[in-house]
């Protein structure tokens, strides 16, 4: 993640009334004064996502179409994705990647039928869209779109809330997208998000982006949640973070993200970094990314060395680590030889000079509930 | 003397007898929120005033402890280890920390009294 000096301004989202009014308490992230959690507390507000609906504001995240012939081929320059494969309608998660087989960046794309819609993280948006513009063949064109807020509505009664002021969205599928009017603005909604559970992720202008939170929060159910309980849930969902998970440094492979190499794509090896990622598809990677459950209620925050348990020299590393409130108990992910990735494997976590016992366990820590 | 004395650390301590029980602010276990883990001192460890010597996890982050005082830690709150909540709903009761054997009792008379501790929070606000 980026570092941010006290000097440095923070840009606020178009809800940052709405948070100061709902009680949260705004922290410096990705250069953005965000809400990390309401009066409610990240407990609260996680146990709540699951069990009724959350609304997040991720209106700091990077969005922008990709528009002209040939815009899915262009973006294929640029990740394994399979993008020119995505039907109109569908939306698809990826990975940008670089020469070197790291990972630039980890990206939303769908398909609106006459342009392409790229979700991007906070803190890569600007090097991601000005590498992707610079990509691009004449006739192409990517337009940032600074001037929309995005919102999550996460949650197995996110569906039910959306639907009585969207009634389109009950028909969308998993990882489905459509623009729609809600509530009288121009949307674009798609079913995804970043807690495990059934949700949207609701792309509005900037202008309605307030008016429309506070339609959403009067639903039924619905409840705000802050960044410190989208952490928590999205870790209890085995997904990574940006900048913690997954990096410059890390490919796709030793990530477990393979899956989000189209076939067609590891048929051409025509991507940034396709050498790297066949040689370790061919010989096995170097270091795998797991899931760790310690032993005990002791978290094992990010950077926490790992060894195996007789001792010796590291053998990875704890990229998030910290507290399911819904696993109700510790839980990790991080790099380690591929040697001890197996699941079920003996690991010692070294937390303050002690080793804690840990153990590799299948991700998600908490089943995924999509919708179907 | 069975007043709350407080550091700029946000940890308070309460003579009880020969003994100093220690633990975190009200204010402090609201700024950590959810308390999920407490790591205890030994007992019997000699610890320095300012020395980390517990570790509090809230859901977001570990935090140290620190000994207001100098002394012998006589006693930990394993209570602490099945309900790590106490930190947040009974700060400065049932969510104390440990115990310490205060090596010098005039370091006590050197922290902060309720009253400096409320003006210490309003100035850092």
């Amino acid at each position: 993640m980026a570092e941010f000096t006290d000097d440095t301004p923070l840009r606020e989202t178009p809800l940052a009334a709405l948070h100061r009014e709902l009680g949260a308490r705004m922290v410096p992230f990705a250069g953005y004064a965000m809400p990390v959690q309401y009066p409610a507390g990240i407990v609260a507000e996680h146990l709540h996502c699951r069990a009724a609906a959350a609304l997040f504001d991720v209106s700091h995240m990077g969005q922008a179409e990709l528009i002209g012939q040939g815009a899915a081929a262009a973006l294929e320059r640029l990740t394994p994705a399979d993008v020119q494969g995505l039907k109109p309608g569908r939306q698809r998660y990826g990975l940008l990647t670089n020469e070197a087989g790291g990972i630039e960046d980890d990206f939303m794309v769908a398909n609106l039928g006459d342009r392409l819609f790229l979700v991007v993280n906070a803190s890569r948006k600007q090097d991601d869209f000005d590498r992707i513009a610079a990509a691009l063949p004449p006739g192409l064109r990517l337009a940032r779109r600074e001037d929309r807020a995005l919102l999550a509505l996460q949650g197995p009664g996110a569906a039910g809330a959306l639907s009585s002021v969207a009634p389109e969205v009950a028909a969308l599928p998993f990882m489905g997208i459509a623009e729609m009017t809600v509530a009288g603005a121009p949307a674009i909604v798609s079913r995804s998000g970043y807690t495990g559970e059934d949700g949207f992720e609701i792309s509005v202008p900037d202008e309605r982006a307030e008016e429309f939170a506070r339609l959403l929060l009067r639903l039924p159910g619905v409840a705000p949640a802050g960044l410190g309980a989208r952490d928590s849930l999205r870790l209890e969902a085995g997904l990574c973070l940006y900048g913690n998970d997954i990096d410059a440094t890390t490919s796709p492979v030793e990530a477990a993200l393979t899956w989000t190499i189209g076939k067609r794509r590891r048929m051409a090896w025509d991507f940034p970094g396709a050498g790297r990622v066949r040689q370790e598809l061919a010989d096995g990677p170097r270091r795998l990314r797991v899931g760790i459950r310690p032993e005990g209620r002791q978290p094992a925050r990010a950077r926490t060395p790992i060894h195996a348990p007789d001792g010796g020299a590291a053998i990875g590393e704890v990229t998030s680590g910290g507290f399911g409130p819904t696993l109700n108990g510790p839980m990790a992910m991080g790099y380690v030889a591929r040697a001890h990735a197996a699941d079920g494997t003996a690991l010692a976590l070294m937390v303050r000079g002690k080793a804690l016992p840990a153990r590799v366990v299948p991700l998600p820590f908490v089943p995924h509930r999509y919708a179907r | 003397m069975s007043e709350l004395r407080y550091t700029k650390d946000h940890e308070w301590l309460r003579m009880d007898g020969d003994t100093a029980t220690v633990g975190i602010s009200d204010h402090a276990q609201n700024a950590l929120g959810d308390v999920v883990f407490v790591d205890l001192p030994e007992i019997g460890r000699e610890v320095a005033a300012g020395e980390p010597v517990a570790v509090v996890e809230s859901v977001k982050a570990a935090s140290d402890v620190y000994a207001p005082i100098a002394g012998r830690i006589v006693e930990v709150n394993s209570a602490l280890a099945e309900d790590p909540g106490l930190v947040n709903r009974d700060p400065t009761g049932e969510g104390w920390f440990f115990r310490i054997e205060p090596r010098d009792p005039a370091e006590i008379e050197a922290l902060m009294d309720e009253a400096a501790y409320a003006a210490f929070l309003e100035s850092q606000a």
